[in-house]
């Protein structure tokens, strides 16, 4: 059938399973929006800044397990999606990007809005198409799909000029793909699968270390056979968070620079370290050099660049980890490890990192604590980046899969706001808790309409410490205490930023009100914001510093051991 | 380019057959920037296919990175292959235009010179001749340190392009070779 190229964008996402994209127009892009109305299952969810179209497609791909799509016009609408492609690229989240660009005759020529989007997504993206003709439509969506969410997940971006938009051509939806430069191994190699088996067989001390990859490959059923059936402790990364059930008796946390200091020392003492779909980045490893110099290490990782990057591993394997893990635990030897298990026991009473200090003083563990009684561990917590990211990841016990989403890798604040939008949009029947910094939400806080007019039910705690807490705890421990331009002097009042947005709005100064809070904010129909005004100069322990190890630990306020 | 090659640096040779698309030059320079790799020399041209070309590289540095280039080579999409064949029974040639300063005294004793090593004089001016050579890259050198003495004014190189000897290699190195499995390198 003959179509022009807006139509054949539509018909292709369709067939593709998309049901929702986050967007904003623009003069480049406005012929794929004035044929949107054709397509009544094209949910369009419009945003207030393009980043957040990225963020909230990011955020619907992290807990949908889907690529999440969006779009925006040419030249600022595409550079200003930068930041969340490569936030989606360092934490591999599958996203399709279309964005407009000016007419093909005008391309070169610095037309109005006109940028070089091709060129300034390319080391952001796993991988972008510039399409010159509506016929190559089809085909290039269908890979763009393919890409982003096959072997190491990634965004995909599409750039498509004006006039391809309006051109007319044959659409047919490909049923295959030649690729001949993109094969993901996914079958891990068999005599490597039995040295590893080898390897837990005869560890002592081994545990594993689950990352990002365990939930892009839904292998949290086989990472918990394997545990369970040799009783080898899990400690999760900060991505691989949710990828195992942190009630569970071998669950150990999450380890390096501010996770559990019983984590990290096992590690540390472990003879064994099982590496699964993580890619040892620095805030794990702290110095590489000295990182778990006495253990063997088995890596499986889809990405063969990750295997032997950061570390040096005595068996490589490359593969999809469900596929993988269903093969090693068959060579598995049923185990008990009881005095290591007893010992990694013994860390966690010798060193109670996640212990609340008893005060009557308002502390941000407190509340996040409090959400995760509230919810169970079943609600699905989105942050942004500082101090109460490192909180969320800590005091909330996370018991089902895909329910943590942050920007790991990146680092990006202000994920908290659209990054909740497209986590709530993905799973309306959870309850999806944005654990917000005042710094971050500031940022992206224009998303407040989105939710609203579109009756996203987000609910916020904005960890309010009035300063960018994060940094302000380095100038600390690091600069003398000597805090420049961390300190806001003018927050605006949250409570009534709520109320002029359309939400509900509460605020909270005392810790006898926080439970009460959090009950209300959860049985208010629509988005909701709650202003915690916490104690300001409360640190994040336990803290590795940058590229030190585990000995140079600070693992609560030890002002002898802070430089 | 950066400070990331070793003591133990070596120049490495790798080839890749990659899509003959618009950009797929700038994947490939762009990764090299961005993660510091050094490129040494790079020469691109159209292969025994007409919508692949071949890329040959070479690079400095020890085999940590040297497997790293090679493997994020390979993840950029429009790669196919990527070998690095410097172990490998290999040819490799590079051309050079030499452009030389000759007088009446010194104009036969270069061409003495280019006669020795088998090159050419490809032009001749009345005060300089350019020089073609083809050869390895010591060849090259070699040739470009005895014109010095002359008086060189421009060079210009192609880089290294490189092949394996023998048809079996050649069978290696097509499309439609067995794409590499990475779990059977066995200490990646």
């Amino acid at each position: 059938m003959k179509l022009n190229g807006s139509q054949m964008i539509c018909e292709s996402l369709i067939r593709e399973g998309v049901d929702v994209i986050f967007g904003l127009p623009g003069g480049a892009i406005l012929p794929l929006y004035q044929t949107l109305p054709e397509y009544p299952k094209l949910r369009h969810i419009l945003v207030r800044h393009e980043q957040g179209a990225a963020h909230a497609a990011d955020g619907y791909a992290r807990v949908s397990g889907k690529p999440g799509v969006a779009w925006a016009t040419s030249g600022p609408g595409a550079t200003n999606l930068v930041t969340g492609i490569a936030t989606a690229q360092m934490d591999s989240i599958p996203i399709v990007v279309i964005v407009g660009q000016v007419s093909r005759a005008s391309i070169g020529s610095d037309a109005f809005q006109e940028t070089d989007t091709t060129g300034i997504t390319l080391p952001v993206t796993k991988h972008n198409y510039l399409v010159m003709s509506a016929s190559e439509i089809p085909q290039i969506i269908k890979e763009a799909f393919y890409i982003a969410n096959t072997g190491r997940p990634g965004p995909v971006l599409i750039d498509i000029p004006k006039d391809v938009q309006t051109e007319i051509a044959e659409f047919k939806y490909p049923s295959e793909i030649d690729l001949p430069g993109y094969k993901p191994t996914l079958e891990g190699n068999g005599a490597q699968i039995k040295r590893a088996a080898k390897l837990i067989k005869e560890s002592q001390r081994p545990v594993i270390l689950a990352g990002h990859g365990a939930i892009f490959s839904n292998a949290y059923d086989e990472i918990r056979e394997l545990a369970e059936k040799a009783q080898i402790p899990v400690i999760t990364t900060l991505l691989g968070i949710s990828s195992f059930p942190e009630d569970h008796v071998l669950s150990v946390g999450m380890p390096g620079m501010h996770g559990m200091a019983y984590a990290s020392l096992a590690i540390e003492e472990a003879d064994l370290l099982i590496a699964l779909g993580m890619r040892f980045d620095d805030r794990i490893t702290g110095k590489p050099s000295a990182f778990s110099v006495n253990s063997k290490k088995i890596h499986v990782d889809i990405d063969p660049s990750e295997i032997g990057k950061n570390i040096k591993v005595d068996v490589p394997i490359v593969g999809d980890l469900k596929r993988v893990l269903a093969k090693l635990n068959l060579e598995v030897d049923p185990n008990t490890h009881v005095e290591w298990i007893q010992h990694i026991e013994e860390l966690k009473r010798d060193h109670p990192s996640m212990n609340i200090r008893a005060t009557e003083k308002l502390l941000p563990q407190y509340i996040i604590n409090q959400i995760s009684e509230a919810t169970e561990g079943k609600a699905i917590v989105v942050t942004g980046v500082g101090q109460h990211q490192m909180w969320a990841a800590q005091h909330y016990v996370y018991t089902e899969p895909r329910s943590f989403v942050t920007s790991g890798g990146s680092g990006a604040m202000g994920y908290e706001v659209p990054g909740a939008m497209g986590a709530q949009v993905a799973d309306p029947g959870r309850v999806v808790w944005s654990i917000a910094g005042d710094g971050g939400f500031q940022m992206t806080m224009a998303e407040l309409a989105t939710l609203v007019e579109n009756k996203i039910p987000v609910k916020f705690a904005i960890i309010n410490n009035q300063c960018l807490g994060m940094v302000r705890q380095w100038q600390e421990f690091f600069y003398d205490k000597d805090y420049v331009a961390t300190m806001y002097t003018n927050n605006p009042d949250f409570v009534k930023l709520a109320e002029a947005f359309g939400m509900l709005g509460l605020r909270v100064s005392d810790k006898t009100q926080v439970r009460s809070a959090i009950e209300e904010a959860i049985s208010y129909e629509g988005p909701a914001l709650i202003d915690f005004m916490v104690e300001e100069e409360e640190n994040v322990f336990p803290m590795i510093p940058a590229g030190q190890t585990v000995q140079d630990m600070i693992e609560e306020n030890q002002p002898e051991k802070v430089r | 380019m950066n400070s990331k090659i070793p003591d133990t640096a070596s120049k490495r040779t790798i080839t890749a057959l990659v899509q003959d698309k618009p950009g797929v030059l700038n994947r490939v320079a762009s990764m090299f920037r961005r993660r510091g790799f050094n490129i040494e020399s790079l020469a691109v041209g159209k292969s025994e296919e007409s919508d692949l070309s071949r890329m040959t590289f070479v690079v400095d540095g020890d085999d940590r990175t040297v497997e790293q280039v090679t493997k994020h080579l390979h993840k950029l999409i429009d790669v196919i292959k990527v070998s690095d064949i410097s172990d490998q029974n290999i040819v490799s040639r590079e051309l050079a235009l030499i452009r030389v300063k000759v007088n009446i005294q010194t104009r036969a004793e270069v061409m003495q010179v280019v006669g020795l090593f088998r090159a050419n004089i490809i032009d001749v001016a009345p005060d300089s001749l350019i020089v073609e050579v083809v050869g390895d890259e010591d060849k090259i050198d070699s040739l470009h340190e005895l014109l010095k003495e002359f008086g060189v004014v421009e060079v210009m190189r192609t880089g290294t392009i490189a092949l394996n000897r023998g048809l079996e290699a050649a069978k290696k190195e097509s499309r439609k070779s067995k794409h590499r499995n990475w779990g059977e390198a066995a200490s990646v």
